[in-house]
C-alpha cells in the first residue's frame, strides 16, 4: 500500500486535532450559557471522566487498526491520541481535586488510600504521567526504541485501571462500564492473540 | 437551628414565579380551548400538572430557597424508570396510575386493601418543606403535599407483635420498564422494598406524599403515593407504594441487600459515616451549588440531615457508626 504524503498526513493531523477538541468546546460552551444541569459538578466529572476513557480506547485502538488494515501512517496519529486521553484526565483530576476536594490535602490522602475506585484512578492518573512526558520524538530518542516501548506498555494497565475505576464507580448500574471494559478485552485480546500467532512462527524460524 | 416553624407565607408567594405563571397560563388555555372537558383527551389531563385542593401549611417545613419544581421533576433517582438522572422524567411520562391498590397487611388488626381514592380520603392534605438528602452527596429543598404516616398507622391498628413496616413498591415491567432484563437491568431486585422501625414510621416528620409543589405528585416523583422520610438517606423514601406490611422482624430492603456493606438499614443522614466510596461531610444543594460556587466552599451536611433535634431521640444508646 502506498504512504499517503507528507502533507496529507499532515491534514490528517489537523482534522483530528480539532475534532479531539469537541467535546472540551462543548464543555466550555455548557459552562458558559449554564447547560451543566441541576447537577454541575456531577456533570462535569462525568463528562471528562468519559471522554479521558473513550481517548484512551481509541488510542489503544490504533495499533490493532493500523495491523488489519495496513494503513501504518495510522500510527503518527497515535501520540495526540494519548495525549488527548491525558488532557482530559488533567481536567477530570483538576475538577475532583479543586471542586470535590477544595485543595484539601487531607483529605485528598484519605481519599486516596480509602476508597479502592480513587485508588485506581489516581493510580492510572499518576501512571500516565511519565507516558505523556515521554511522548516526544526526543524522548524516544534518549530512551531508546526498546525501553521507550517497554515503558509505553504501562498503558494496558492504565486502561485497566480507568475502566475499574467507573466499575466501581457506579452505584448498581454496570451497564457503561461494561461496555468499556468490552472494548478493552477486545482490544487487549488482539494483541495477546497477535503475539501468540507470532510466535510458532518464530521458533520455527529459530530451530 | 436550621428548623423553623414557616412564617405567614402563603403557597402562592413561595412557589417560583415563573412557574407560578406557567401554570396559570396553561390553565387559562386549556380552559379557553375546551380541553379540560373533553372526554376523549383524559389521558392527556392526566399528563397535565393538576393542582391539590385544600392544602394547608402543616409544620415542621424549613424556610430554606426551594429547589425549582423544573429540577425537582427532571432529576430523579427512580430506577423502575431508568438509571439516568433524567430517565424517569422520560420514561414515566405514560406511566398510569390507576386504578392503584394499597394493601395494608401483616401485624395489624385492621388489614385491607384500599382503592387509592379511599385510602388518601380521610386524611387532611398538609404542605412540608423537607430538605431531601441523596446518599449521592446531592440535596434538594422540596415542597411536598401529604399527611402524617402515624394517622395511616393508627388507622391500620398494629398489634403488640409489630415492630417493623415494610413498604413494597409496584412490581410490573410492562408498565416500569427498569424492572426488566434481571442482570443487566439496574442491578436491583424487583420490586423495591424499603422499611421502617415502627417509632421511625410513628414520627410526626414522616409522611405519604401525595403532591409537590402544591400539584398531583408527579410520575417520576413516585406517582401515586410515596414515603418521606427527612432525615433518612432519599432511598428510604420509597416511591409508587402498593403495600405495607407490617412485621416482627427488621425487613430486607432493596439497596442493603445489593450492598450491604454501603447501605444500611437505617441510613440515617450521618456526615461521620461516610458511604465506603464516598466522604458524606458534604453535599451540593441541586441548582443552588453551581460550579463556581464551589471553587470556593463546600455545603456540609448536618446529622440527621438537620433534623437532629426532633428525631435523634429515637437513636438514643445506640451506636450510629453501627447501625448505619
Amino acid at each position: 500500500m502506498t504512504q499517503p504524503s507528507a502533507r496529507a498526513i499532515g491534514v490528517a493531523k489537523v482534522f483530528v486535532f480539532a475534532t479531539a477538541l469537541i467535546p472540551f468546546a462543548l464543555l466550555v460552551r455548557m459552562v458558559l450559557i449554564d447547560q451543566l444541569g441541576p447537577n454541575p459538578i456531577e456533570t462535569l466529572n462525568r463528562f471528562t471522566g468519559d471522554w479521558t476513557l473513550r481517548f484512551l480506547l481509541i488510542t489503544l485502538a490504533v495499533t490493532p487498526l493500523r495491523q488489519i488494515t495496513g494503513w501504518q501512517y495510522l500510527l503518527r496519529l497515535r501520540r495526540m491520541l494519548g495525549l488527548f486521553a491525558f488532557f482530559y484526565v488533567c481536567l477530570h483530576f483538576l475538577s475532583w481535586l479543586w471542586i470535590d476536594k477544595l485543595f484539601d490535602v487531607d483529605e485528598i490522602v484519605k481519599d486516596v488510600i480509602k476508597r479502592p475506585f480513587i485508588t485506581v484512578g489516581f493510580t492510572s492518573f499518576m501512571l500516565l504521567v511519565p507516558l505523556a512526558v515521554t511522548s516526544t520524538q526526543a524522548m524516544v530518542r534518549r530512551l531508546g526504541g526498546r525501553r521507550w516501548r517497554t515503558l509505553h506498555r504501562l498503558v494496558y494497565a492504565i486502561g485497566v485501571g480507568g475502566v475499574v475505576h467507573y466499575w466501581w464507580l457506579v452505584k448498581s448500574d454496570i451497564r457503561e462500564p461494561l461496555i468499556y471494559a468490552v472494548i478493552l478485552t477486545i482490544l487487549l485480546g488482539y494483541r495477546v492473540w497477535a503475539y501468540r500467532r507470532r510466535l510458532p512462527a518464530r521458533a520455527t524460524s529459530a530451530a | 437551628m436550621l428548623i423553623k416553624q414557616p412564617a405567614d407565607v402563603r403557597f402562592s408567594e413561595i412557589t417560583d414565579e415563573n412557574v407560578y405563571r406557567e401554570r396559570r397560563r396553561f390553565l387559562q388555555q386549556a380552559a379557553a380551548a375546551g380541553l379540560l372537558l373533553a372526554p376523549g383527551l383524559n389521558a392527556w389531563a392526566e399528563d397535565a400538572r393538576q393542582k391539590l385542593a385544600n392544602v394547608k401549611l402543616g409544620s415542621y417545613s424549613t424556610v430554606e430557597k426551594l429547589t425549582s419544581y423544573r429540577d425537582v421533576t427532571s432529576y430523579n433517582n427512580f430506577y423502575e424508570f431508568g438509571t439516568d438522572k433524567s430517565d424517569p422524567a422520560d420514561n414515566a411520562k405514560n406511566f398510569k396510575i390507576r386504578p392503584w391498590s394499597i394493601a395494608v397487611e401483616g401485624d395489624v388488626k385492621r388489614p385491607a386493601v384500599y382503592q387509592l381514592e379511599d385510602f388518601i380520603k380521610p386524611y387532611a392534605l398538609e404542605e412540608r418543606v423537607y430538605r431531601l438528602r441523596c446518599v449521592e452527596a446531592w440535596s434538594m429543598v422540596v415542597p411536598w403535599v401529604g399527611f402524617s404516616l402515624n394517622e395511616v398507622i393508627k388507622r391500620a391498628e398494629p398489634t403488640a407483635r409489630a415492630k417493623y413496616v415494610q413498604f413494597t413498591t409496584l412490581l410490573d415491567p410492562e408498565r416500569m420498564p427498569g424492572q426488566r432484563g434481571g442482570f443487566l437491568g439496574a442491578g436491583l431486585d424487583w420490586p423495591y422494598v424499603e422499611g421502617l422501625r415502627l417509632d421511625e414510621a410513628m414520627h410526626p416528620l414522616t409522611i405519604f406524599a401525595v403532591g409537590l409543589y402544591g400539584e398531583v405528585l408527579p410520575n417520576q416523583n413516585g406517582a401515586p403515593l410515596r414515603l418521606v422520610v427527612p432525615w433518612k438517606y432519599g432511598f428510604k423514601s420509597i416511591k409508587s407504594i402498593v403495600k405495607m406490611t407490617f412485621m416482627e422482624k427488621e425487613p430486607a430492603t432493596t439497596w442493603n441487600k445489593s450492598s450491604p456493606r454501603e447501605y444500611g438499614f437505617y441510613s440515617n443522614v450521618n456526615p461521620d459515616v461516610d458511604h465506603p466510596r464516598w466522604s458524606q461531610a458534604h453535599e451540593t444543594r441541586v441548582g443552588e451549588d453551581s460550579l463556581l460556587t464551589r471553587l470556593t466552599r463546600k455545603r456540609k451536611t448536618l446529622p440527621f440531615n438537620g433534623y437532629a433535634e426532633q428525631v435523634a431521640s429515637l437513636y438514643t444508646g445506640m451506636d450510629l457508626k453501627k447501625f448505619f
